[in-house]
């Protein structure tokens, strides 16, 4: 009976060690591109136009057995806004849209995360773009997690979230459909 | 014939190649400001830079065509009095010549930044060369506005001296321009 309690013991702290082990803080993997920024716009109410940025850089950290500790932490550079069009990118980054030239830099900072169970959750926190500081939620699915073939563990998520163009004073009217901007994120991070 | 240059006066080519261009310009400073401004729904949102970016493609091969053609023809004598005015007279010429050049060069590498080509009319394209280069639009957009007041200025200058010329100092500078000058006038 002593045999079997050690064991049931030992498979408790096992249990906890291991998901203390996996209470970890993950590099976005922007340096090998396995992360995007995307985002869409309805073009006139007839189709999505697609952007992403191309440069950014940040860390999370997740923690399996308390989700809900989970913290991210993402710097945009505004000025790789590529849109696959010059002339429109040109225009995206003047004062009509970003004004990189005063804001050359969006955040994300998480405050909160509310896990919903397999694998998903609801991500909340300060989104700053043209020095506008404001709340927004993103919907998180988590891929998956694992040991990359190269001797590195990895975990990735989507996230998807939109808010008004508006908000982040952006004037420009782009028309009725297209006042939302929708956000597509694909984040893979390695572990640090 | 009064199609080529003399001493004395311009030959028609190059007046006619002289205010074809001036129109172009004319045409372009002006809706080149405006077209940026235009709200997205415009009908001239799209014709606007179309038309900017056509007549910008002409201007191009008529002001390449009008190098050659100051090259191989006579030069007419300048009016102006020696000195500065000469000077200034010669740096505003060249200035003329420069300004219109680089900015067709920056607009094209606007527009072809991405490696697109600019569509003339539907004529023609002309396709891109330099491109893909980091912040190339930017770079070759602001070169393109400050080149642009630029020139207004210079044109500016280039009007006033010539009805200087007319006005004040009663010589045929302005006129040789208008048309050719068969006989030496001065």
């Amino acid at each position: 009976m002593r045999t079997s309690t050690h064991l049931t013991l030992g498979a408790g702290l096992l249990l906890l060690f291991g998901s203390i082990a996996q209470a970890a803080d993950y590099v976005i993997d922007t340096k090998g591109a396995h992360a995007f920024i995307q985002f869409h716009i309805k073009h006139l109410g007839y189709s999505w136009l697609v952007g992403r940025f191309n440069r950014f850089d940040g860390e999370f950290s997740y923690d399996e057995a308390n989700p809900q500790t989970a913290k991210v932490a993402v710097t945009i550079d505004t000025t790789s806004i590529d849109s696959n069009h010059a002339e429109r990118d040109k225009h995206l980054r003047d004062e009509d849209f970003l004004e990189v030239d005063k804001f050359p830099e969006a955040r994300f900072v998480s405050t909160s995360y509310r896990d919903l169970g397999e694998g998903k959750g609801e991500l909340v926190g300060e989104f700053t773009l043209r020095g506008i500081t404001r709340p927004i939620t993103i919907a998180v699915t988590q891929i998956g997690a694992g040991d990359d073939p190269w001797g590195g563990y990895r975990r990735g998520f989507e996230g998807r979230a939109s808010f008004a163009l508006a908000d982040f004073g952006i004037k420009r009217d782009l028309g009725p459909a297209s006042k939302e901007v929708h956000l597509w994120l694909g984040v893979e991070g390695i572990r640090k | 014939m009064l199609w080529r240059n003399t001493v004395n006066g311009y030959g028609l080519i190059q007046i006619l190649m002289h205010w074809t261009m001036a129109a172009m310009i004319a045409v372009l400073l002006p809706l080149g400001l405006w077209m940026t401004s235009l709200d997205y729904y415009d009908p001239w949102y799209r014709k606007g830079p179309d038309l900017h970016r056509a007549i910008g493609v002409l201007l191009g091969l008529l002001l390449a065509l009008r190098l050659v053609a100051r090259l191989i023809q006579t030069r007419p004598r300048a009016l102006t009095r020696p000195g500065w005015e000469t000077r200034m007279a010669g740096a505003a010429h060249f200035l003329l010549y420069a300004l219109p050049l680089a900015m067709v060069v920056s607009g094209y590498l606007i527009s072809t930044a991405d490696g697109r080509p600019v569509e003339v009319f539907g004529w023609f394209e002309l396709p891109a060369t330099l491109y893909g280069i980091e912040g190339q639009e930017d770079i070759a957009g602001d070169i393109h506005f400050a080149l642009a007041m630029l020139l207004l200025g210079v044109v500016a200058l280039h009007a006033l001296a010539a009805l200087r010329h007319h006005l004040i100092l009663k010589d045929p500078t302005l006129r040789r321009m208008l048309a050719p000058q068969p006989h030496p006038s001065d």
